[in-house]
């Protein structure tokens, strides 16, 4: 469950945190899209160090390198998927513009997990519910992305109680070849998803006697201004993405 | 029998929720384990069945280690009924849901099969033998979850908060099948917040607070010590309560149980008569 608290919101006071939650959207989604942009491994890996500044001015190294220890084994997996299906199809030979490929896919996955990571780690559940109802998405979409992001720890407590139960009856998660394992986990999965279900049923019951949904228009506390930082981070998402795009078209990148 | 040597946990979030306990279970024993919430009782009785291993100190299962065992290994010994069944129910029938643990130990599908027909008619749920056990009440559904431990035979059943979620009769059935249990020579341990339920009861008491045990002993001894039972954030059985407000008139205090208390009013009443 390591890679859900590397997602998980912790209150620091920081630049990075105090930016404006839909301004540090668009700088995700910028670089989302550079990275989706190359197949080579110098713009990802530039891409992957453009980031790291930004995890060390929002002083969370720590959760985020749990984060990206727990994207580590999925990782793994895109790169050997990748190198086994070249390898099949190229008539069992592997070039090292193969493996550079193969490292590029793995690379852009790890700038992905690294970006949302930032992002996640940064943001409070209630700046983001905050930011999604004045970017004028319904207030019921925003209250149940917000419940959505808040119940990922919870359910991740959950699954460890629901696979000690397991564990107490005898099922051992290890044992088998693969298929085994996967349906090892059967037995963990609809106790979760069950208890969900019924977890969200009881929240929507106990909201609806406290009289959620009764007024039509809301007014919030507090509400989001653009400050200086959030032009500057702006400014570089805009260089981020029109650089990208740049050297995209223009730029010979070098490969191995 | 479980020896528990001077163990310390604490939780990968640094929180210290043992400090320093031992205890030693003998076979065939029946004991509430007490205390308030954050006291470390399940946290404790996570490391009977090796789920949690001790940072410090040995917890021994029948003499073998559990740092030096599997959970699966030590679930044939000792059975865990978590508090919430709806963390174990996952099959589509309550039947397959007993057989699940039998299925993992390898069990031949005759044994699984007399087994299952067997827990059904104990835990009285024969009628819902192929029902789905997600339609089935609160109650039932602990039942099954019971059941589904209780299959496997183990010489040893940990239970976590067993009465919650139970009406007077199905309390008073679980009583009696803890009795039942204790017949054959197996060991109970129960997780409790159930004051009333442990004084019917009357098992060895253990108290916890604050990641320690802080008393240990008779049912009768304990639960009849205001301060103690203060300290561990539980109040008095009711019948307890009344024998402390009438020990002014001669009376005994430490009186848990219903038969007991009817006897030593009865003693009095006639000796005031005479």
């Amino acid at each position: 469950m390591s890679i859900f608290d590397g997602l998980k919101f912790r209150r620091v006071n920081s630049i990075i945190h105090n930016l404006d939650p839909r301004i540090k959207f668009i700088y995700v989604i910028g670089v989302f899209i550079a990275a989706l942009l190359f197949l080579q491994i110098i713009p990802l890996v530039a891409l992957f160090l453009l980031q790291l500044p930004f995890v060390f001015l929002a002083r969370v190294q720590r959760q985020w390198m749990r984060s990206l220890r727990g994207a580590a084994f999925l990782a793994g997996f895109i790169f050997f998927i990748n190198i086994v299906t070249i390898f099949l199809g190229n008539n069992y030979t592997v070039t090292p513009s193969n493996i550079e490929g193969a490292l590029s896919m793995t690379l852009r996955f790890v700038v992905l997990v690294e970006s949302f990571s930032v992002f996640f780690l940064t943001t409070s559940p209630d700046h983001l519910g905050l930011a999604l109802e004045q970017s004028r998405v319904p207030y019921e979409f925003a209250f149940a992305f917000t419940t959505a992001v808040r119940f990922v720890p919870v359910l991740a407590e959950e699954a460890q109680t629901i696979m000690d139960a397991q564990k107490a009856r005898g099922l051992e998660l290890e044992k088998g070849n693969l298929l085994k394992r996967i349906r090892n986990y059967i037995p963990i999965l609809i106790p979760l998803i069950v208890s969900a279900i019924r977890r969200s049923l009881e929240l929507a019951e106990a909201m609806e006697s406290r009289a959620w949904g009764a007024c039509k228009k809301r007014t919030n506390l507090y509400t989001l201004r653009l400050h200086k930082g959030d032009y500057v981070l702006l400014g570089i998402t805009a260089i981020i993405v029109i650089g990208a795009i740049y050297a995209y078209f223009y730029v010979s990148i070098p490969t191995l | 029998m479980i020896e528990i040597l001077d163990i310390h946990y604490s939780y990968p979030s640094k929180i210290e929720a043992l400090r320093g306990v031992s205890l030693t279970i003998k076979d065939g024993e029946f004991v509430a384990i007490m205390g308030q919430n954050g006291a470390g009782k399940s946290t404790f009785v996570k490391h009977f069945n090796g789920l949690l291993k001790p940072s410090v100190g040995s917890v021994k299962v029948d003499g073998v280690e559990t740092t030096k065992s599997s959970v699966a290994a030590l679930a044939r010994s000792v059975g865990f009924v978590f508090q919430n069944p709806d963390h174990q129910l996952f099959s589509e029938t309550v039947e397959a849901e007993v057989g699940f643990a039998l299925k993992n130990f390898g069990f031949d599908a005759k044994i699984i099969e007399e087994r299952i027909t067997a827990m059904l008619e104990l835990l009285s749920l024969s009628q819902y033998r192929k029902t789905s056990p997600f339609l089935l009440s609160g109650g039932e559904r602990k039942r099954v979850a019971l059941a589904s431990v209780l299959a496997c035979d183990p010489k040893m059943l940990v239970l976590d908060e067993p009465t919650i979620g139970q009406d007077h009769e199905q309390k008073e059935k679980l009583q009696q099948f803890i009795l039942k249990l204790q017949e054959q020579g197996k060991t109970v341990v129960a997780v409790t917040h159930d004051v009333e339920f442990v004084a019917e009861c009357n098992p060895r008491v253990v108290l916890m607070r604050e990641g320690k045990i802080v008393a240990d002993g008779e049912g009768h001894q304990i639960l009849t010590d205001p301060a103690m039972l203060e300290a561990a954030s539980i109040v008095l059985p009711q019948i307890a309560q009344v024998f402390t407000k009438l020990s002014a008139a001669g009376l005994p205090k430490d009186i848990i149980d219903i038969s007991e208390a009817k006897s030593v009013l009865l003693k009095a009443l006639e000796k005031r008569k005479q």
